[in-house]
């Protein structure tokens, strides 16, 4: 049954209070090892938003029109991944082709995202929570922007944290894991606002 | 209608309809129609389609740019002005250009694709460059690990090069090599030959290597692309001093030979050749002889690990060393000519400078 959420409330409740990183850790191992430089974690921010959003709506339609019907929701994660790995096949010629300087900037992140865990966790939260069409698109742009806020500001703090006396067995992953932990602690703070359902 | 049968239509169906998507958005998407590439301010005017790769393009209108890789963007060696704005470098072509090379806009000719007409840079004797399906004619062992390997050009045609130069072989797939392979190995041979020799020594793991030393057969027709390189002799008069290893003692074999049929006696030229044991020396008759016949020139075999080798013992630098200190007239003018491993290339260089040699005249070809 769709679950009784406004899609401007879905929309916050994504970015924020169940941000797909710092809630459900998803998508960590490129947050981690791109984080390193702020401009990479833009461009890898923006291909992942621009995929979930649009995989959210294709798998949403894959699911309720082929996999429901016909009994084969069990299929769903194959069925997912195939989605995916076609939707990012397909963006990396238009954008080749339409914005060479954007293609430029995603070009290497592209394939990447075929494999980040983010983009099949929302599909999936989107199965399992039963949101209609327009909350499953909802729901993937909010996501895509949660994932770019949580990774364009780990970046920065990463930027920081190059000139501070960090003990050298923290240096690297340590203190990013660390930081990383710091940051979801900071975003329950955002929980009492609205809960995603 | 059993779950057996309709989970495997349905994913089948979900994948076809994709993959048919995709195949539709490259149809569309990478039709770049026809593109025009200017070629050293317009020598040479390629009317191309557009979308594959600049080096492969390049290639199908017989301009054959040096890829030890294959195009695959792993050896740096196709580089490419281009003139034309094209945006910024790629991720995959950055570690192999310098600041310079950036500045200037050269580019890895295999990750530049052609969108639209572009005009570009290239050095004039790749015109030359042939691809040529050659007929393996004969397998030789000249060591255990050492092959001589002849192919026979086809009537009429040629590879045109200078001594000291190599080719590009061109390995087909095999076992669990699923793409064709290219190799650069230099010639052996003399430029006026119908056939075209390569001294090829198996690389543990290999690609190539092991193909040519286990799968290679005599009648087999194999594409060779060249010629390449610009390690060749410099006419002068300065005493040559030859350096190599394994069998980087090809490119000697085509420059010095050449040297001695043309008669060219007007400077000393000495061989150093380095190698580990007795069943590394090959070819020793062929320049014992040369030595009879041609007054200025010398060989010098050394063996590092045979101590009851009646020759010269020691490495190769070393005999390099003592050579120039005791044999050679130490004022006369001398050049470097260095065929090898990168190991033993700068420990001869190191020699060389030490000796007086110029870096601007020792010339050599280092294996990579």
């Amino acid at each position: 049954m769709t679950p009784d959420i406004s899609p401007l409330a879905l929309f916050v409740a994504s970015i924020f209070t169940s941000n797909i990183l710092l809630a459900n850790f998803l998508g960590m191992c490129s947050f981690i090892s791109i984080s390193k430089d702020l401009s990479s974690s833009n461009g890898l921010g923006l291909a992942v938003t621009v995929v979930l959003t649009i995989t959210s709506a294709i798998n949403w339609l894959v699911l309720h029109y082929v996999l429901i019907p016909l009994d084969l929701v069990y299929l769903r994660f194959i069925v997912f991944i195939i989605v995916i790995a076609a939707v990012v096949q397909i963006l990396e010629m238009i954008i080749d082709r339409i914005s060479p300087s954007l293609y430029m900037a995603l070009g290497i992140f592209l394939p990447l995202i075929t494999v980040n865990c983010a983009i099949l966790g929302v599909a999936l939260f989107i199965e399992i929570r039963g949101y209609s069409l327009l909350q499953s698109v909802v729901y993937g742009l909010g996501s895509g922007l949660g994932w770019w806020l949580a990774i364009m500001l780990l970046a920065a703090i990463r930027k920081k944290i190059e000139r501070a006396p960090v003990p050298a067995g923290l240096k690297g992953p340590g203190i990013t894991l660390i930081t990383i932990g710091f940051m979801a602690m900071a975003f329950i703070g955002f929980s009492g606002m609205v809960a995603v359902q | 209608m059993s779950a057996l049968v309709i989970a495997p239509l349905a994913v089948g169906g979900i994948t076809a309809a994709l993959a048919l998507l995709i195949w539709l958005t490259d149809r569309v998407v990478n039709n770049y129609g026809t593109v025009t590439i200017s070629i050293n301010g317009g020598k040479k005017t390629l009317t191309v389609k557009g979308g594959s790769p600049l080096l492969l393009t390049l290639a199908q209108e017989q301009i054959f740019i040096p890829s030890a890789c294959g195009g695959r963007g792993s050896c740096g060696a196709c580089k490419v002005r281009v003139e034309t704005d094209i945006g910024p470098h790629l991720p995959t072509e950055v570690p192999y250009l310098t600041e310079e090379e950036r500045a200037r806009n050269v580019r890895l000719s295999c990750q530049v694709k052609v969108k639209h007409d572009l005009s570009i840079e290239v050095p004039e004797e790749l015109f030359l460059v042939r691809r040529v399906v050659a007929e393996v004619s004969s397998i030789r062992d000249l060591t255990h690990d050492i092959k001589e390997v002849r192919f026979r050009l086809p009537e009429g045609e040629r590879i045109p090069f200078k001594p000291g130069q190599y080719v590009q072989l061109e390995v087909p797939p095999y076992a669990k090599i699923k793409e064709p392979t290219q190799r650069a190995y230099s010639i052996s041979s003399l430029p006026d030959e119908e056939e075209i020799e390569l001294l090829i020594r198996k690389v543990p793991g290999g690609i190539a290597t092991t193909y040519v030393h286990e799968h290679m057969k005599e009648g087999e027709r194999l594409a060779l692309i060249g010629p390449f390189g610009d390690f060749y002799l410099r006419e002068t008069d300065a005493v040559m001093l030859c350096v190599a290893g394994g069998s980087g003692m090809a490119p000697f074999k085509s420059i010095l030979l050449d040297m001695y049929r043309r008669g060219v006696n007007n400077r000393q030229v000495w061989f150093f050749f380095g190698a580990r044991t007795r069943r590394d020396l090959f070819y020793v008759d062929l320049w014992r002889d040369l030595e009879e016949k041609w007054p200025v020139f010398r060989f010098v075999p050394a063996l590092s690990e045979d101590p009851d080798y009646e020759g010269e013992k020691g490495l190769i630098t070393e005999v390099l060393a003592r050579y120039i200190e005791t044999t050679m007239d130490r004022e006369a003018p001398k050049e470097g000519y260095l065929c090898g491993s990168p190991g033993m290339l700068d420990a001869c260089m190191n020699v060389m400078r030490r000796y007086g040699i110029p870096e601007d005249k020792i010339y050599f070809d280092k294996f990579a």
